[in-house]
């Protein structure tokens, strides 16, 4: 026998159920007077920098239907590229991007909305410069484990064909996935659990 | 670069260690049907932490109101409290290398005593209780603890077979220090019969894996005359040192 590592296992997940709106955005819940607002619902100031910008995301089943019990958050860079976190040692992002949000999805429509703005880029592990992404997790009823993964930008072409971690996407007809398209100031993302187009999810 | 105010501890700047995707349920679990068209069924892609995933967001105390750790009191009408079983849950934060998590948000949202959710989709015939909204978070304190007081949500029943029930259980979300470490998962009470009979719950492959969901009855921490106590300690993905790695922005 070796010594022992003396690690302990992560807490299992488990699904976030239908009611997650409680919990994560009483107030859309239809829960008042406990938090004053909900966490994550407003992303930007008059005092952020940096182009704004609308994301409207949808979650798609095995069947094409939008998820209408879903919730995103979102984590991104500020416009230069620094996150707002502890983590983040090249400099002091913008103090009036906190950089998180966090949206459920409409229960009729099943679109989640946010404003925020486009961000910069960001080194990878060796230093070259990923594209603009935003890191997306994805929780719901029915989805066991949260689900990772990152919006790039369509007219970010030359800069997506550089990115490290699109380059690693084996089956490249599966990129496109990634990438959401821009239409005015708004970018479009269907994120598809299952079937042809399933969304390209990580493990990181 | 932020801190807590008064922290004067130096980043943790490594990546996270690699999610044992076998301790977690897979995303199939077809028990649990609504996970047949909702599972990805591609392999994830596979890549160490960049900045991305190992940096989070900061949730300093001053965003906490006095009651949001009181489900008993925090959507009650003045002098009124929610019916149930008083108990208070209490814990700690860690990660994989056994390290208090200080500062990690959690939030908790439940049933009422009589198993139903303060939510427009929950028809179960128990009754609302008016003074239970069944929200309630906290942040860790230095070591990582927290503690929050609210009833014993109850058992309810749910169309997946024709006659299951769900456990009593809480439900917890965690934000660590890193977007990577996020969490979503369920706590589950000593002695409930039910969780081995749970779907959801039987979606964890492993016994061992069930067990470290179930909170322990604790009558130390119990306050006599009041509430009774139940542990529940969160373990996070944990962190590498990055000494001997190339400095992110050292390139």
């Amino acid at each position: 026998m070796a010594q022992s590592l003396d690690r302990l296992r992560e807490s299992p997940s488990q699904t976030a159920g239908p009611y997650v709106h409680i919990g994560l955005t009483p107030n859309f819940g239809g829960i008042g007077g406990v938090y004053a607002s909900d966490l994550g619902a407003t992303m930007v100031n008059d005092k952020t920098k940096g182009e704004r910008i609308g994301l409207k995301i949808r979650v798609l089943d095995g069947t094409g239907t939008p998820l209408k019990d879903a919730l995103i958050e979102i984590w991104q860079a500020d416009a230069d590229g620094l996150y707002n976190s502890p983590a983040e040692m090249r400099g002091a992002a913008d103090p009036n991007f906190f950089g998180w949000g966090r949206c459920p999805t409409d229960m009729e429509t099943g679109l989640c909305t946010f404003e925020t703005i486009k961000p910069g880029r960001v080194p990878f592990r060796d230093g070259r410069l990923m594209a603009p992404h935003i890191t997306l997790w994805i929780v719901a009823r029915g989805i066991n484990l949260g689900l990772h993964t990152r919006l790039y930008f369509s007219d970010e072409e030359k800069a997506n064909a550089q990115d490290p971690i699109l380059a690693r996407i084996e089956h490249r007809v599966r990129v496109p996935t990634l990438i959401a398209e821009r239409q005015g100031d708004t970018y479009i993302f269907d994120v598809h659990l299952q079937g042809e187009k399933e969304t390209v999810f990580f493990d990181s | 670069m932020q801190a807590e105010s008064g922290s004067n501890r130096v980043p943790e700047t490594g990546a996270f260690f690699q999610r044992d995707r076998t301790w977690h349920p897979p995303a199939l679990t077809p028990n649990y049907k609504t996970s047949v068209l909702r599972s990805p069924q591609k392999a994830p892609l596979a890549f160490d932490n960049t900045l991305s995933e190992i940096s989070g967001p900061v949730f300093g105390h001053a965003m906490l109101g006095e009651l949001d750790a009181d489900l008993i009191h925090n959507f009650a009408r003045p002098g009124e409290s929610a019916i149930g079983e008083r108990i208070i849950v209490y814990g700690r934060v860690l990660d994989e290398r056994g390290v208090g998590v200080p500062g990690a948000l959690l939030e908790f949202w439940q049933a009422n005593a009589g198993g139903r959710y303060r939510h427009k989709k929950d028809g179960y015939l128990a009754p609302l209780d008016p003074n239970f909204g069944g929200c309630g978070r906290t942040i860790s304190g230095a070591d990582g603890g927290y503690a929050f007081r609210t009833v014993k949500p109850g058992p309810y029943p749910w169309p997946n077979g024709p006659n299951d029930w769900r456990p009593s259980h809480i439900h917890f979300s965690i934000f660590g220090h890193g977007f990577a470490q996020r969490l979503i998962t369920q706590m589950y009470f000593e002695g409930d019969p039910l969780i081995w009979r749970c779907p959801i719950a039987r979606g964890i492959p492993d016994k061992a894996a069930i067990e470290t969901l179930i909170a322990a009855l604790d009558m130390q921490a119990t306050i006599p005359f009041d509430a009774r106590a139940y542990k529940f300690d969160i373990v996070l993905r944990g962190r590498r040192s990055s000494l001997f790695e190339n400095r992110l922005e050292g390139n």
